[in-house]
């Protein structure tokens, strides 16, 4: 698994954890514990990003990540449904 | 509103093309207890809720869905890339593929397209909340059957992925059914209240 796959997982593993405390705090609505904890998280997905674009460039994942500038980067690489080699 | 994000919920990579496998699997999509069905009973139940927990959790719980149906499509689409005409005709996938190619369309393992007949809104927190909770368990049973049938690691990985969420949903709907009863009147020993149907009928 090359260290870009790999880092890509990593926030995508945040990311499902963010929303599982999302899920939570909507049921738990003053559980101070999955506060703290969400902040944690949202804290470390965004080292994890900038760790990623230090190595490989902008880190796009939503239409608003990709620069307005240079060719519309929203459109590279592979769709989420297609299969790749990993 | 929703923003798309260019990413799957849960990895999908299969390697070995199976369209036997896209043909049951293709029930989860637009199935009666797929994930399409999923996605629009809760986004659509919103509107008639009274309690702000229950706006939420069948909105958060809702979009997820969204990213499982594309988990789904993901599979299916995968598990039908590059066949030749002969294994196409093997496969039975011939009745599929004569009208719709090997695009993925939302229909149940035996055909029948997606219906609205699947899904219910009723306006009623109590009543909506219990066919939330229902669909979870008929999707997990779904699952459930889907990994009895299949052998191909690549598919049983998502598939377990999905399976857990159900249960997952499952209990936070029955959380948000105890914060809906834990308002009822307390001279009301029933699962029914005047008091929330005067909320939306003034």
């Amino acid at each position: 698994m090359n260290k870009k796959y790999e880092l890509k997982n990593k926030i995508h593993a945040l990311d499902f954890a963010i929303h599982e405390l999302v899920l939570f705090l909507d049921t738990h609505p003053t559980n101070q514990k999955a506060m703290t904890l969400l902040k944690d998280y949202r804290f470390k997905r965004a080292e994890l990003i900038k760790e990623y674009e230090s190595q490989f460039g902008n880190y796009i994942v939503t239409p608003a990540d990709a620069p307005a500038n240079g060719c519309w980067q929203w459109l590279d690489g592979k769709w989420p449904w297609e299969f790749k080699e990993v | 509103m929703w923003q798309y994000e260019k990413k799957l919920q849960y990895p999908v990579n299969i390697k070995n093309r199976n369209p036997k496998y896209a043909q049951i699997i293709i029930s989860q999509y637009g199935g009666p207890d797929g994930e399409l069905g999923a996605s629009m009973r809760y986004l659509t139940q919103r509107y008639g809720q009274p309690f702000n927990e229950v706006k939420g959790i069948l909105t958060d719980i809702g979009t997820e869905e969204l990213a499982h149906l594309e988990m789904v499509c993901a599979m299916v689409h995968q598990l039908t890339r590059d066949l030749t005409p002969e294994e196409i005709k093997q496969s039975g996938f011939d009745k599929y593929f004569v009208d719709h190619t090997a695009s993925v369309y939302p229909q149940a393992a035996a055909g029948l397209p997606w219906r609205a007949e699947y899904i219910q809104s009723k306006g009623d927190v109590l009543a909506d909340l219990h066919e939330d909770l229902a669909a979870e368990q008929k999707a997990r049973v779904t699952y459930d059957n889907l990994i009895r049938l299949i052998d191909d690691p690549d598919i049983l990985e998502p598939l377990k992925f999905l399976r857990q969420r159900e249960i997952t949903h499952y209990q936070r709907f029955g959380e948000a059914l105890r914060l809906t009863t834990d308002r009822l009147n307390q001279k009301n020993f029933y699962a029914f209240n005047p008091n929330f149907d005067k909320q939306t009928c003034r």
